[in-house]
């Protein structure tokens, strides 16, 4: 007792309590389940101990928090959201520096990631993670529901997409046209690409709001109407991905706009009653083009208090590193990591249909999917309100208005 | 050992022997503290020391994180959150709707059933036992529950309503009536104690009256307005206050089916779930802690005008 008052008044963290247990908190992720499996290997060449904690998006986030502000070394290596969490985090320095480490590693190979990714999970021009996961915006549809409607492929715009969703809702009884997220805050990241492919940004060049200029509006009001008019009936305003994705994997929607990383959960019998009929496409093009995001969503971290650095950054070096880089991309995780985009082996277990589209999203993506500042969960509110008012019918143009007057409140705030 | 069997009047030292160490004598001397001590200790390390910090924490801009540096801004945080209209007061009148009307109900429902089962019958137990169930069950769990019982689209409640041919609702999906379902959630929840405590109550009553009553021809609701209720009052505040301080603060069920900020439009959003939000999602640990410290005196308050209610009952 006494000792551990002593230790944790010299602050810090380091290696003064190196120990052969690495303790690392991860999510639930098709990334964490590989991960785990692998996990004996690294083991074994180590001679570590890992010791895993496994959280929901929510939970881990709460934990954080608690765990974090109290200073607590009882995490040594993080999995978090760098486009969420990582510029709080960093702040507020969570997050040991790696840069050092990081570079000095023979195997690793920092020069090998994306440059997005990384910029990322880069702070005041020190390396604060690892990115380990890249998501990329595609849609999700229904073969046979568009075969029967006699559409021949799925839609290459918008415009063409409300069609085939309002056919297809005509067709089915019972069946959604179009579902995705629609919770005011889980909806944000999934409606950025509508966003950026009416040719706005939550923020302009000079950093001012910009959620209400016109390409902001209709944005807003097409995928309020869509959901509205062609979505599942009786929609609530809580959606987020996994509830979306239940009713796209349930049969119950057509097309379904969501991130890549989570393509197994539709094309896994054992989780979804339409494996054998999904494809995916490009994200369909709007009157900039089709401009999906393309983000990093996690990365791994190692915790500044923790005093197992060392072997924190080893267990890091490993998961982050090229071999279980390709092996999780090959199980369908894309990976940050450019080599494994280059070789063939890595996209070779892609579905062709999904290949393609990741491929039209690495060329036109975007580098975030929400506004980049450090109260996210706040700003996603702000610029969430007009997609919900949007949905239910509301003047979406106006709450466009009055998100935009509390977002540059919101910014101005932040600036100080 | 004589010290400790010493009358409580005797006075101080005058039962120890002279030959007794100092530290005996003094621990003798102070033995109410000393005994009392543990428990002390407990309530101060969890109870005052949580408290005042989280006081302290509300005259400050404290945000980010709670080790960052942080000014001492006074009743600045208390101005802003009296004056937002926008997200402090609506939350205030959510949580009255809730817990007036969940506790309006509860009371309500819980006495009706409370007096069935006041005369034994047969099947007594099991019925009992049928009636407690929702009690023993987490909240966490009840609220997942009805959540996919009021799935506006595979719920089984819009499934049932369809067979005797009304049109589906949207229950804790729409904008306004999430919050009537989580009442009607904390009600399913909840009347069991009330039936519990009233029960009791019921059952410590004598006969005497009711007889008395029953001789002069009181038909069985005067014998229930004028006899049992008066004689029941004292109980029925203690299940108010008991019942009533829990639905104040009321989180799991609302953020079980409504997740944060109690839906998109807060359609939820009571005190409690506003700063859990406000110190999980925001960061704003000093807004958030005056928020909890304006709930801790609405609790307060509204315990100290049941209590003096009771007592005058009680007279």
């Amino acid at each position: 007792m006494v000792a551990a008052v002593t230790l944790s008044a010299c602050g810090g963290g380091g290696d003064s309590g190196a120990s052969d247990t690495v303790r690392v908190t991860l999510v639930n992720h098709v990334w964490t389940e590989n991960i785990r499996q692998a996990l004996p290997e690294f083991e074994k060449a180590t001679g570590l101990k890992v010791e895993v904690t496994q959280l929901g998006e929510d939970q881990l986030s709460d934990q954080y928090n608690v765990k974090l502000n109290a200073g607590s070394r009882d995490i040594d290596v993080m999995m978090y959201r760098p486009l969420q969490e990582g510029q709080l985090f960093a702040k507020n320095k969570y997050l040991a520096d790696l840069t050092d480490r990081a570079k000095e590693s023979a195997d690793f190979g920092l020069d090998d990631f994306q440059a997005s990714p990384l910029g990322a999970t880069t702070y005041e021009d020190k390396v604060v993670g690892i990115p380990i996961i890249t998501e990329q915006q595609v849609l999700y549809y229904r073969k046979d529901l568009l075969e029967k409607s006699g559409f021949s492929a799925p839609p290459q715009t918008l415009d063409e997409l409300k069609t085939q969703a309002a056919k297809i809702k005509a067709d089915n009884p019972g069946v959604a046209g179009f579902v995705s997220r629609t919770g005011k805050a889980a909806a944000v990241t999934q409606f950025s690409s509508f966003l950026f492919s009416f040719g706005g940004d939550f923020v302009d060049d000079s950093g001012k709001a910009a959620v209400n200029t016109d390409a902001a509006k209709q944005a807003y009001a097409y995928y309020g109407e869509l959901l509205r008019e062609h979505g599942p009936a009786n929609i609530s305003t809580d959606m987020s991905w996994s509830e979306a994705m239940a009713i796209f994997t349930q049969g119950q929607a057509a097309f379904y706009t969501e991130a890549n990383s989570l393509y197994k959960n539709a094309t896994d019998p054992a989780k979804s009653k339409v494996s054998e009929s999904v494809g995916f496409a490009p994200f369909p093009a709007g009157p900039a083009g089709s401009k999906p995001y393309n983000i990093p969503s996690w990365a791994l971290a190692v915790n500044e208090a923790s005093e197992n650095q060392s072997n924190a950054w080893k267990f890091i070096e490993w998961a982050a590193g090229k071999e279980q880089t390709l092996e999780q991309q090959k199980a369908g995780v894309p990976g940050a990591r450019a080599s494994v985009w280059e070789n063939p082996e890595g996209i070779a277990t892609y579905p062709q249909d999904m290949a393609d589209a990741i491929t039209v999203s690495l060329a036109n993506g975007v580098g975030h999917d929400r506004p980049v500042v450090e109260r996210v969960a706040q700003a996603r509110e702000i610029v969430g309100q007009p997609i919900v008012d949007a949905i239910t019918g509301k003047d979406a143009a106006a709450s466009a208005d009055a998100a935009n007057e509390g977002f540059q409140k919101f910014l101005d705030d932040e600036a100080r | 050992m004589p010290a400790v069997t010493a009358p409580e009047k005797a006075p101080r030292g005058a039962s120890v022997m002279p030959d007794t160490p100092g530290w005996a004598r003094w621990a003798n001397d102070h033995r109410k503290w000393l005994f009392a001590a543990p428990a002390m200790v407990f309530v101060a390390a969890l109870i005052i020391f949580p408290l005042a910090w989280t006081a302290y924490l509300s005259l400050t801009d404290s945000a980010g994180s709670v080790r960052a540096d942080s000014e001492f801004i006074g009743f600045r945080n208390y101005v802003e959150v009296l004056t937002d209209t926008d997200r402090f007061w609506p939350a205030v009148g959510r949580t009255a709707a809730f817990t007036g009307a969940a506790l309006f109900f509860e009371v309500v429902l819980g006495m009706a059933i409370a007096l069935l089962l006041w005369r034994p019958f047969r099947g007594e137990k099991w019925v009992r036992v049928a009636i407690l169930l929702p009690l023993v069950a987490t909240p966490v769990a009840v609220g997942m529950m009805w959540r996919l019982i009021f799935d506006p689209n595979i719920g089984l409640a819009n499934q049932a309503l369809s067979w005797v041919g009304i049109g589906p609702q949207p229950w804790l999906a729409g904008q306004h009536t999430a919050l009537p379902t989580t009442i009607f959630i904390d009600i399913w929840q909840w009347t069991p104690m009330v039936v519990l405590i009233l029960l009791a109550g019921l059952t410590s009553l004598s006969d005497e009256p009711q007889e008395a009553a029953m001789i002069d021809g009181a038909s069985a609701w005067q014998r229930f307005r004028h006899v049992t209720l008066p004689l029941l009052m004292p109980t029925v505040i203690v299940a108010v206050l008991l019942r009533g301080i829990d639905a104040l603060k009321t989180f799991d069920i609302l953020y079980a089916t409504k997740g944060r900020g109690g839906g998109s439009f807060h359609e939820v959003e009571t005190l409690n779930v506003y700063a859990y939000g406000l110190s999980f999602d925001y960061n704003e640990y000093g807004l958030s802690s005056t928020v909890l410290i304006l709930f801790f005196l609405i609790i307060i308050g509204s315990m100290w005008a049941l209590t003096a209610r009771r007592k005058g009952a009680g007279r």
